[in-house]
C-alpha cells in the first residue's frame, strides 16, 4: 500500500482509514479518505441512516479574553453578538474588500471566549489574518493540533450517539452545542454538520479518536451507519446547496453574489470590508450564484464555461462558470452551482454549459436542490433557503 | 483483484485491447476503474468515427472525476457498447469483460506491438502504487 505523501499532514486517524482499505487523497494540505465502499452508497447511507465522517483536518482557532467579542465582530460579517453562550453561527471572515478570507463557523463558549472553526487548507492564513487585525485586548490561539473532529450525520445519528453518552442530545438544538463525555472522553457535541442532514460534529483530544471512531461505527452497525469520505461530503454538501470555499465562495466573492447575504450584517457595528460592502451594494450585483440541473446527458464540473442563456454553440464565450458540478447520487440527477449574470438568474432559465466539444443544456433551479423533511423539532434550512434570515444559525 | 488477460496488450493510459483477425476490443483496466470509482457515465464516438492511436476518444466518469480515454491503436469503430448508457457500472463490475468500450478494425495491426503485455502492464502499476 501507498505511504502517505511527506508533505502532506495526517489525522489522527489516517492508519485507520488506510487499514480499513480508504483510497486516500491530499486535501487542503492533508492526507484524506476520499472514500470507503464508494461515494454513491456513503452518500446514501447518510441521507437515509448515517454516515461516520473524519473532519480532524478542520482547523480551530480560539479567541479568548475580554476583547473576543470585539475582534470576532471586526473580523466576521455575521453578528457573533447575537449568539448565547453554547450557541453557533455560520460567517464569514472578510478581507478589508468585503470579500472571504474564509467561511466559517463561530462557537461562542463564554462571554470570553470564542471558538472558530474554519477550512483546512485556510487554517493558518485565518491565523494570520485575525492576528494581523487583532487590535484588542484579545489572544488567538491556533489550537487545531488539540483537536480530533468526527462528523456523525443522518437520520439515525442522535439514535447512534445516544447510548455513549449521558448528555441529553436531543435537548441540544440545531446550530447549539454542549460540554459532554462520550464513552468517557471529554467532547464538544455540536449539532452541525455540512450534509444537509441532522447530526453531531465532536471535538475531542486526538488521542482518543481511534476508539471513537470505532465504537462509533460499531454502536451504528445496526442502523446502517458506514464511514463516509470527503467524496460523499462534497456531493451531500452540493445537493444541501452549501458554499465550499474556494468554489462558490473566494477572496474574489462578496458575500450576496453567493446567496450569503443573510451572514452579512451591514447594521452591526464595523466590520472589515464593510463600508466597501456599503459602497458596492448601491450596485446590483455584477453576477450571481444559481443552481442547476442539467437537461441533457451530461455532468458539468467544476470550471466548465456557462456560454449562454438560451442558444449557444460550443464557441459561444463564457458568460460565466461552473463552481461545483456533479452527479446527485440521492437525487439522481447532474446537478451543480455556476456564476452567471442576475438576467440568467431566474430559476427556469435555459442555460448551455461547454461540456468538452458539445453545449449541453441545463435549466436554472431553486436552492437547495434537497432539503431533508421535518422532523425531531427540528428544521434543515441549508445555504440557499435562508437568504434574508438574520438568525444566529439557518433558522429552526 | 481481477487478473489482467494474458492475451490482451495495455496501454501507459490504462487502457486494454483484445485484438484478433484486424479487430479489436478496447476497454479500460481493473486498475483504471479502482482509480476512477463508481462510474456513473460514459461519452463514446459514435459507429463509423476514426481513431487514432494513443489519441483521446472518449471519457469515462465517476461522481468524483472524468477520465479521457486514448485508443490504444488506430482504426474505425465498429460497434460501441450498447449497455453502457444503461448500466456504466459493468465499467467496475467487469472491467475487462462486459464493460468493453468499443470495437475498432485496425488500421495498422502493427501498432499492437508497441503495447505492453499483461506481464509488462502488471509491472507497470506495481510501480504507479510505489510512487
Amino acid at each position: 500500500m501507498t505511504a502517505p505523501a511527506a508533505h502532506l499532514q495526517q489525522t489522527a486517524l489516517n492508519s485507520v482509514h488506510r487499514r480499513m482499505g480508504a483510497r486516500m487523497v491530499p486535501f487542503g494540505g492533508w492526507d484524506m479518505p476520499v472514500e470507503y465502499s464508494g461515494i454513491i452508497p456513503e452518500h446514501l447511507a447518510v441521507r437515509r441512516a448515517a454516515g461516520l465522517f473524519d473532519v480532524s483536518h478542520m482547523g480551530e482557532l480560539d479567541i479568548r479574553g475580554p476583547q473576543a467579542l470585539d475582534l470576532v465582530q471586526w473580523v466576521c460579517c455575521n453578528d457573533a453578538n447575537r449568539l448565547a453562550i453554547g450557541q453557533a453561527q455560520y460567517s464569514g471572515l472578510m478581507t478589508e474588500q468585503g470579500t472571504f478570507v474564509d467561511d466559517l463557523l463561530v462557537h461562542k463558549l463564554a462571554n470570553d471566549h470564542y471558538w472558530l472553526v474554519v477550512n483546512a487548507a485556510n487554517t493558518d492564513a485565518d491565523f494570520a489574518h485575525i492576528q494581523a487585525h487583532n487590535r484588542f485586548d484579545a489572544q488567538v490561539t491556533n489550537a487545531s493540533a488539540r483537536y480530533a473532529q468526527l462528523a456523525l450525520q443522518g437520520p439515525r445519528a442522535l439514535e447512534i450517539l445516544q447510548p455513549l453518552t449521558a448528555m441529553p442530545l436531543a435537548a441540544i438544538q440545531y446550530y447549539w452545542f454542549a460540554h459532554g463525555q462520550v464513552l468517557g472522553v471529554d467532547a464538544v457535541i455540536a449539532r452541525t454538520g455540512y450534509t444537509g442532514e441532522d447530526g453531531f460534529e465532536l471535538y475531542f483530544a486526538p488521542q482518543h479518536a481511534e476508539r471513537l471512531w470505532t465504537a462509533l461505527l460499531a454502536a451504528g452497525e445496526a442502523a446502517g451507519l458506514i464511514a463516509c469520505g470527503l467524496g460523499a461530503r462534497n456531493t451531500l454538501r452540493l445537493e444541501a446547496g452549501m458554499a465550499l470555499y474556494g468554489h462558490e465562495i473566494d477572496a474574489a466573492t462578496m458575500p450576496w453574489e453567493a446567496n450569503l447575504g443573510w451572514i452579512c450584517k451591514m447594521t452591526k457595528p464595523g466590520f472589515l470590508g464593510q463600508d466597501r460592502l456599503a459602497a458596492a451594494k448601491a450596485n446590483p450585483p455584477a453576477r450571481r450564484l444559481v443552481g442547476f440541473e442539467m437537461a441533457e446527458p451530461g455532468i458539468a464540473r467544476d470550471g466548465y464555461p456557462i456560454l449562454s442563456a438560451g442558444d449557444g454553440s460550443p464557441d459561444a464565450a463564457a458568460i460565466g462558470r461552473v463552481t461545483s458540478g456533479s452527479p446527485a447520487p440521492f437525487l439522481g440527477k447532474n446537478i451543480g452551482m455556476a456564476y452567471v449574470p442576475p438576467a440568467a438568474a431566474q430559476p427556469g432559465t435555459q442555460l448551455k454549459i461547454g461540456i468538452r466539444q458539445r453545449a449541453a443544456a441545463a435549466v436554472v433551479t431553486p436552492l437547495p436542490f434537497y432539503r431533508r423533511g421535518k422532523g425531531g423539532g427540528t428544521d434543515n434550512a441549508p445555504a440557499g433557503a435562508h437568504a434574508g434570515g438574520n438568525a444566529a444559525a439557518p433558522p429552526a | 483483484m481481477a487478473s489482467y488477460p494474458s492475451q490482451y496488450r495495455y496501454t501507459k493510459e490504462h487502457e486494454w485491447i483484445s485484438a484478433e483477425d484486424g479487430r479489436g476490443t478496447v476497454g479500460i483496466t481493473d486498475y483504471a476503474q479502482q482509480q476512477l470509482g463508481d462510474v456513473v457515465y460514459v461519452e463514446m464516438p459514435k459507429t463509423g468515427a476514426e481513431l487514432k492511436s494513443a489519441q483521446a476518444f472518449g471519457t469515462v466518469e465517476s461522481v468524483k472525476a472524468v477520465s479521457e480515454i486514448f485508443s490504444p491503436v488506430s482504426g474505425k469503430v465498429e460497434e460501441v457498447n450498447p449497455d453502457l448508457t444503461a448500466a456504466p457500472e459493468l465499467i467496475n463490475q467487469d472491467p475487462h469483460g462486459r464493460g468493453w468500450l468499443v470495437k475498432v478494425q485496425l488500421a495498422n495491426p502493427a501498432e499492437l506491438d508497441s503495447l505492453m503485455s499483461a506481464a509488462e502492464y502488471e509491472q507497470f502499476i506495481a510501480a504507479q502504487r510505489l510512487d
